[in-house]
């Protein structure tokens, strides 16, 4: 990764190990060294299934580099409250962005992207292509 | 005129219906949802009432928004993130006032409602809490008792809809011949305003 700045990456899930795997996954596809940060935020605080707004916020803070931060979030409830949280105006980080996206293929490929260097606007469309490729 | 320390009543009262009302709301949940509705408002609620009673907001619209931030900090479900959007909504709009009408809670209400359905994606008819306060924001024009009978006619209203929204819409036409939880909650907010303010 050349630049210092990279854009964050946040993996929002309704299960601990789900956004933590998929962040392990994304680590290991993007691989070759150094990646851009990227945290998982899953499940809720006391370790149930459910979506935290404090694990959330966290997670944000935790990849701010000054670049942006790419939130990627799997069902109902993840949506939510990241949108909610963006409507706050001051509960995330500058420069969050919300990336409608499928969560794992979209996490790989936001992952890659960003330690590559790309700014926020390249990552999040990096993302979203991932709904092109069709499986069958 | 309503002033913020009826607000707060307002909230405690529903801290309180939702406590007791927990069980049949994750009755209904378990029908069509994931069974976490009444447990999750019991959470929101409490820390909503605990929050209130610490920093005692001086205004209507800094109760409801208090409330609503709060809501979304500590529900792990959907209801955090929209009941949250409704009070905040709802509070900001409201602004500084010392104390309001019923029509300018009917009309903030209104903005709050739009600020839901918009986070939502839902509409009348999806079988959500909409499907509640929908008619009880038209209703509260009239009275506080008319906005709570037309929110528990919503509500039950919802019966014989097929969920279009969340984990129910998953279901289809099995979603048909259950009271969505959601829009139970909702009249219970409603009715909850009602009992302090009626």
């Amino acid at each position: 990764m050349s630049a210092g700045k990279a854009v964050g990456i946040v993996l929002v899930s309704h299960s601990a190990a789900v956004a933590g795997a998929v962040a392990e996954l994304a680590k290991g596809l993007a691989g070759g060294g150094d990646t851009a940060p990227v945290a998982a935020a899953g499940g809720t605080p006391d370790g149930g299934l459910g979506t935290s707004a404090e694990l959330i916020c966290a997670a944000a803070r935790e990849v701010d580099r000054g670049a942006g931060v790419a939130v990627l979030v799997d069902l109902g409830s993840a949506v939510l409250t990241v949108k909610a949280l963006l409507a706050e105006g001051d509960e995330l980080p500058d420069g969050t962005r919300l990336v409608d996206a499928p969560f794992v293929e979209g996490a790989v490929a936001a992952l890659v992207t960003a330690s590559a260097g790309a700014d926020l606007a390249a990552v999040e469309a990096a993302a979203a292509e991932a709904y092109d490729y069709r499986k069958a | 005129m309503l002033d913020a320390a009826l607000f707060r009543r307002w909230m405690y009262a529903m801290a309180a219906a939702v406590d007791r009302e927990a069980g049949r709301l994750t009755e209904l949940d378990s029908a069509i949802g994931d069974a976490d509705h009444g447990s999750n408002l019991q959470r929101g609620f409490a820390a909503v009432a605990a929050v209130l009673e610490k920093e005692e907001p001086a205004t209507p619209g800094g109760v409801l928004t208090l409330a609503g931030r709060q809501l979304i900090s500590t529900v792990g479900g959907a209801s955090g993130p929209l009941y949250g959007t409704l009070l905040r909504r709802t509070g900001k709009e409201l602004g500084d006032a010392a104390s309001v009408s019923r029509e300018e809670l009917a009309s903030a209400l209104g903005t709050g409602v739009g600020a839901v359905a918009q986070l939502g994606g839902a509409q009348a008819g999806d079988k959500t809490m909409l499907d509640a306060l929908l008619p009880a924001v038209e209703a509260l024009g009239s009275s506080f008792g008319a906005a709570r009978d037309a929110a528990d006619a919503g509500a039950l209203a919802t019966v014989p809809l097929q969920a279009r929204k969340g984990r129910a819409s998953y279901l289809g036409e099995r979603s048909v011949g259950h009271q969505d939880p959601g829009a139970t909650s909702a009249a219970l907010l409603v009715g909850a305003l009602a009992e302090v303010a009626g």
